[in-house]
């Protein structure tokens, strides 16, 4: 079973295929709910606090607007740990906490940067690219390794 | 206490199916003896419990149209105050867009998943390719 890290990083659809798969996907869902129910000063409604920021440097400057950074302390981890990635494209969708355009091409820069298998596609509108879009990443999923969580 | 709340997961279970309704999804939630809470929502279900229990639970609703229901993870719980629009004044809760966007394909990526475990082999298209200079000039050329 691989890591694999999806961008957007909190999409139903590849989140579900990942698993489908048999592969264990690396999502914000998973982060944010450890990050509210962790008992403390930063449980809700405060999920992003001071901290969040500060952990953040690790993976963009300190002149970068603090909101990138805090957004990247919960991304962030999960890139260091993946072992695969999909990046699906021309998301018209990345509201909420997937809105800002920088974290975005932070992230999927990071994750183009690190030396792990990456599929990068687009979001389908058609019939044929949805068969496309399926047919790649389960083809993509089912040539990863199975058995590294067995070590 | 604290190991009992790291445990607890929550799962959003998004029902894409014509022979499966959320209804039928929710009656299957009910029949489990696990300790779990469900929230019936206008997409499917969400299923809030210890992590062994949900996963029992959605593997059991996912195997009534494996590829016509999809789930993923929530961060929040059901009903959880700064997501719930009830404490909100209303309007959508965050994610809501996201998720209809994806809900809106789902039935395309079911059948593709159909056609993807019969064995069908995807047809090779033809994508257009980009017009080569020497032949825009050439046209253009034609043209004078």
């Amino acid at each position: 079973m691989a890591k694999v890290i999806i961008y957007p990083t909190n999409s139903l659809i590849l989140s579900d295929m990942v698993e489908r798969f048999g592969h264990e996907p690396l999502a914000m869902m998973e982060k944010i709910r450890e990050k509210i129910t962790t008992v403390g000063v930063d449980s809700p409604p405060l999920n992003i606090t001071p901290e969040g920021p500060k952990h953040g440097l690790k993976y963009a400057a300190v002149e970068v607007p603090a909101g990138v950074r805090g957004r990247m302390s919960i991304i962030g981890p999960l890139i260091d740990i993946a072992e695969a990635a999909i990046i699906v494209g021309d998301a018209s969708i990345s509201f909420g906490c997937m809105g800002c355009a920088r974290t975005n091409e932070l992230t999927k820069f990071l994750i183009r940067e690190k030396d792990i298998p990456v599929l990068e596609i687009q979001y389908p509108h058609t019939e044929e690219e949805g068969k496309a879009f399926v047919y790649n990443i389960a083809e993509f999923l089912k040539a990863l390794p199975t058995g590294s969580d067995d070590e | 206490m604290a190991e009992d709340i790291d445990d607890n997961i929550t799962k959003i279970v998004v029902i894409s199916s014509d022979s499966v309704l959320p209804m039928d999804a929710a009656m299957k939630v009910y029949e489990s003896e696990d300790a779990i809470t469900i929230k019936e929502t206008c997409f499917g279900t969400m299923v809030n419990g210890p992590r062994d229990a949900v996963n029992r639970v959605v593997e059991t609703l996912r195997s009534m149209d494996r590829n016509h229901i999809f789930v993923k993870e929530r961060g929040f719980k059901p009903g959880a105050e700064v997501r719930c629009r009830a404490g909100r004044g209303g309007g959508p809760r965050p994610g809501f867009h996201f998720l209809r966007e994806e809900v809106s394909m789902l039935p395309m990526i079911g059948r593709a998943l159909d056609e993807y475990d019969a064995g069908e082999p995807l047809e090779e298209k033809e994508v257009p390719q980009k017009l080569d200079v020497s032949k825009l000039k050439k046209i253009i050329d034609s043209e004078l």
